[in-house]
């Protein structure tokens, strides 16, 4: 009997988590795995090596970082602000930031890439004001513009929650004991919002990492990540086991920077819950 | 003792266009164990963090040790606060915790170990280095969050409700360990409290507060004894208050019967609030039928008018026991009294009630906010 109302209480997640999330993940290990005939082969993954592909990943890499640090130091002074703000006007602000995430992220590219066209809206104030064109769409600056728009809420947000639960006598208590705005800061805000610092540069970096869709927009077919790769290697060229062996290899590398943010986020929680 | 080290004068301070200090003047001297007291909302709290920096009055000073320092910012103040609920660092080690001050006055490495030790000493809570404040009791917080206030060595320690969130038997250990705390360091201590047994306990001095405005400022004998206005006597223990009116001196007469007292100086057929504690009225049993002209009652009357020549005659209506003595009510002249005696008088028992002249406290009643207030120079 009970074990059978444990099945029911379980059971959906149970089914959701084998069929959404260990499934397809077992499946991606197959097929970048094998070759066509379904033999055991490593030359998927070694697929990552081509000159080519080794640009688009060392390029992701260098965006996404380049993305989730412009976003840490605009959420973070945002987040300050917010908190020291009335409870009405913090409301109004955060909706302004949450409010274009309801909207098709797909949309909000575009929007972009009609502002930054070789005859795009910018470039025809440029003109209007008789100064040069731009090169501003297809590069890389573009795709890094596009990841700060798309993903900067999923910075602040966490870093706002982390800033709010800090009790406003703990602050007091640092001044008290002498320390100056900056040391305060230093020594007892940051520590304390470092787990909201942390899943937010998790969730800023890793889809960063994997986009296609921005730099598709953005970057044109001039720049390509690896997440573009990886895309027309289902899609244009039709092999499943190329693309899964380079998302194999991705994946490893989003392992191992989740792997290290948790290495910090956890010498915080030491602290806190060691006895 | 006679240093003034903390003096605020006319001090007002409102949140919202709500008043919650109104011209307050008060001197805290040096060595002193002040408490304000109030119910929430008196403006105690706010008191404090002025004299923190946390907060700037709207009008008035703050002097501190004979400068100005209402616009001085917490850091650049020689006093320290342990805040309610202790606000100790989460992230931090006890024994950071505690160096945080002294880290950043940059005192070196051996002279802050030997701090934390003294102070852990001091607290009753050697070996508590490494442990982080989440793993601490509220009580070990609270000693923690002395112990990094007072390593610092302020001149006055600040006290917001430190004993608020414990309970009962740990409040009151807690309440020595303050006492002894204050003896050893000799410093000045604030404390901030609603706690009236608290503050009846550990103070030198107590301002009851009400309103945003002092009520009384005296020792605690004082407050207790002698408490200024009704406010006050119904904040500091029980009491009985009663509506009455000075026929003259040294008399007053309450539901229509004249008590001798000893207050003077209220003038004639003045009315007056009128002040009993319960321990003080004095009960004797009349048997359950006698006649007021048998001589039972006429003894009992004689033993009531030896103790003043104004006495009720009254039954009792609840009994509680506390342990220590008998809480009971005593319905007379419509009115219930609240009477504590070591003696048990049954439910229903009829008594005549009386009271020691000198135990009757005459008050005026307040005709406005504003005389509530006292004056600075009734201070002591």
């Amino acid at each position: 009997m009970k074990t059978k109302r444990r099945f029911w209480m379980d059971g959906p997640y149970l089914i959701w988590t084998a069929a959404f999330i260990v499934i397809p993940l077992f499946t991606i290990v197959y097929y970048g795995l094998t070759d066509k005939t379904g033999a055991f082969t490593w030359s998927n993954i070694a697929q990552m090596g081509t000159p080519e592909r080794l640009k688009a990943l060392v390029l992701s890499l260098l965006l996404s970082l380049l993305a989730t640090f412009i976003c840490l130091i605009m959420a973070y002074p945002l987040a300050l602000i917010l908190t020291k703000m009335k409870i009405g006007a913090t409301g109004f602000i955060v909706s302004i930031f949450i409010i274009p995430m309801w909207m098709n992220s797909l949309l909000r590219i575009l929007a972009w890439q009609t502002l930054l066209e070789r005859n795009g809206v910018i470039n025809q104030i440029l003109g209007f004001l008789h100064l040069p064109k731009q090169y501003l769409i297809n590069t890389p600056y573009a795709i890094a513009l596009g990841m700060i728009y798309d993903f900067l809420p999923f910075m602040l947000l966490p870093i706002y929650n982390s800033l709010e639960k800090i009790d406003s006598n703990v602050v007091n208590a640092a001044y008290d004991l002498g320390a100056n705005k900056l040391q305060a800061f230093w020594k007892v805000i940051f520590p304390l919002t470092l787990p909201g610092v942390i899943s937010g540069i998790t969730m800023v970096f890793v889809p960063a990492l994997t986009t296609f869709v921005i730099s598709d927009f953005l970057g044109g077919s001039k720049v390509l990540l690896i997440g573009n790769v990886i895309e027309q290697q289902f899609t244009q060229v039709g092999d499943w086991n190329v693309g899964s062996g380079l998302s194999l290899v991705l994946m490893i590398f989003i392992l191992i920077s989740m792997a290290v943010m948790q290495h910090y986020d956890k010498d915080a929680d030491d602290r806190v819950t060691a006895l | 003792m006679s240093n003034k080290l903390i003096d605020l004068q006319h001090i007002t301070k409102a949140f919202d266009g709500n008043v919650v200090l109104d011209d307050l003047n008060l001197y805290i001297r040096e060595n002193e164990f002040l408490t304000l007291l109030g119910p929430s909302g008196c403006g105690k709290t706010t008191m404090l963090r002025i004299m923190g920096g946390f907060e700037t009055p709207d009008r008035g000073s703050v002097i501190f040790d004979g400068k100005d320092i209402t616009s001085l910012a917490p850091n650049k103040r020689q006093l320290n606060t342990v805040f309610q609920k202790y606000a100790l660092f989460p992230h931090m080690s006890v024994a950071e915790n505690i160096a945080f001050g002294l880290r950043i006055r940059k005192k070196s490495e051996d002279y802050i170990r030997d701090k934390i030790r003294y102070a852990l000493k001091l607290v009753n809570l050697e070996g508590f280095e490494e442990r982080t404040p989440d793993s601490l009791s509220g009580g070990q917080q609270q000693r923690i969050a002395i112990a990094r206030a007072i390593v610092n060595e302020p001149k006055v320690l600040l006290l917001d409700e430190p004993l608020g969130a414990l309970d009962l038997k740990l409040r009151q250990d807690m309440q020595y360990e303050l006492i002894r705390l204050k003896n050893e360091l000799g410093i000045t201590f604030i404390y901030v409290t609603h706690d009236q047994e608290e503050a009846l306990t550990m103070s030198d001095t107590i301002v009851v507060m009400n309103q945003g405005y002092i009520q009384q400022i005296g020792t605690p004998e004082d407050i207790y004894n002698e408490p200024k206005n009704a406010f006050v006597a119904d904040f500091i223990g029980d009491s009985n208050i009663i509506d009455g009116t000075m026929i003259q001196d040294q008399l007053v007469e309450i539901f229509g019967v004249r008590f001798a007292c000893v207050d003077t100086g209220f003038g004639t057929m003045k009315p007056v609030d009128v002040v009993i504690r319960p321990e003080d009225l004095e009960l004797i049993p009349v048997g359950e039928d006698a006649e007021p002209d048998s001589p039972a009652y006429q003894t009992a009357v004689s033993r009531a008018t030896q103790i003043n020549p104004g006495f009720f005659e009254g039954t009792v209506s609840h009994v509680i026991f506390k342990g220590m003595h008998y809480e009971m009510e005593v319905q007379a002249k419509g009115f219930e009294w609240l009477v504590l005696s070591t003696r048990l008088f049954q439910v229903g028992t009829r008594v005549l009630m009386s009271v020691d002249p000198y135990n009757i406290q005459i008050m005026n009643k307040p005709e406005s906010e504003d005389e509530m207030a006292v004056k600075l120079d009734e201070h002591l």
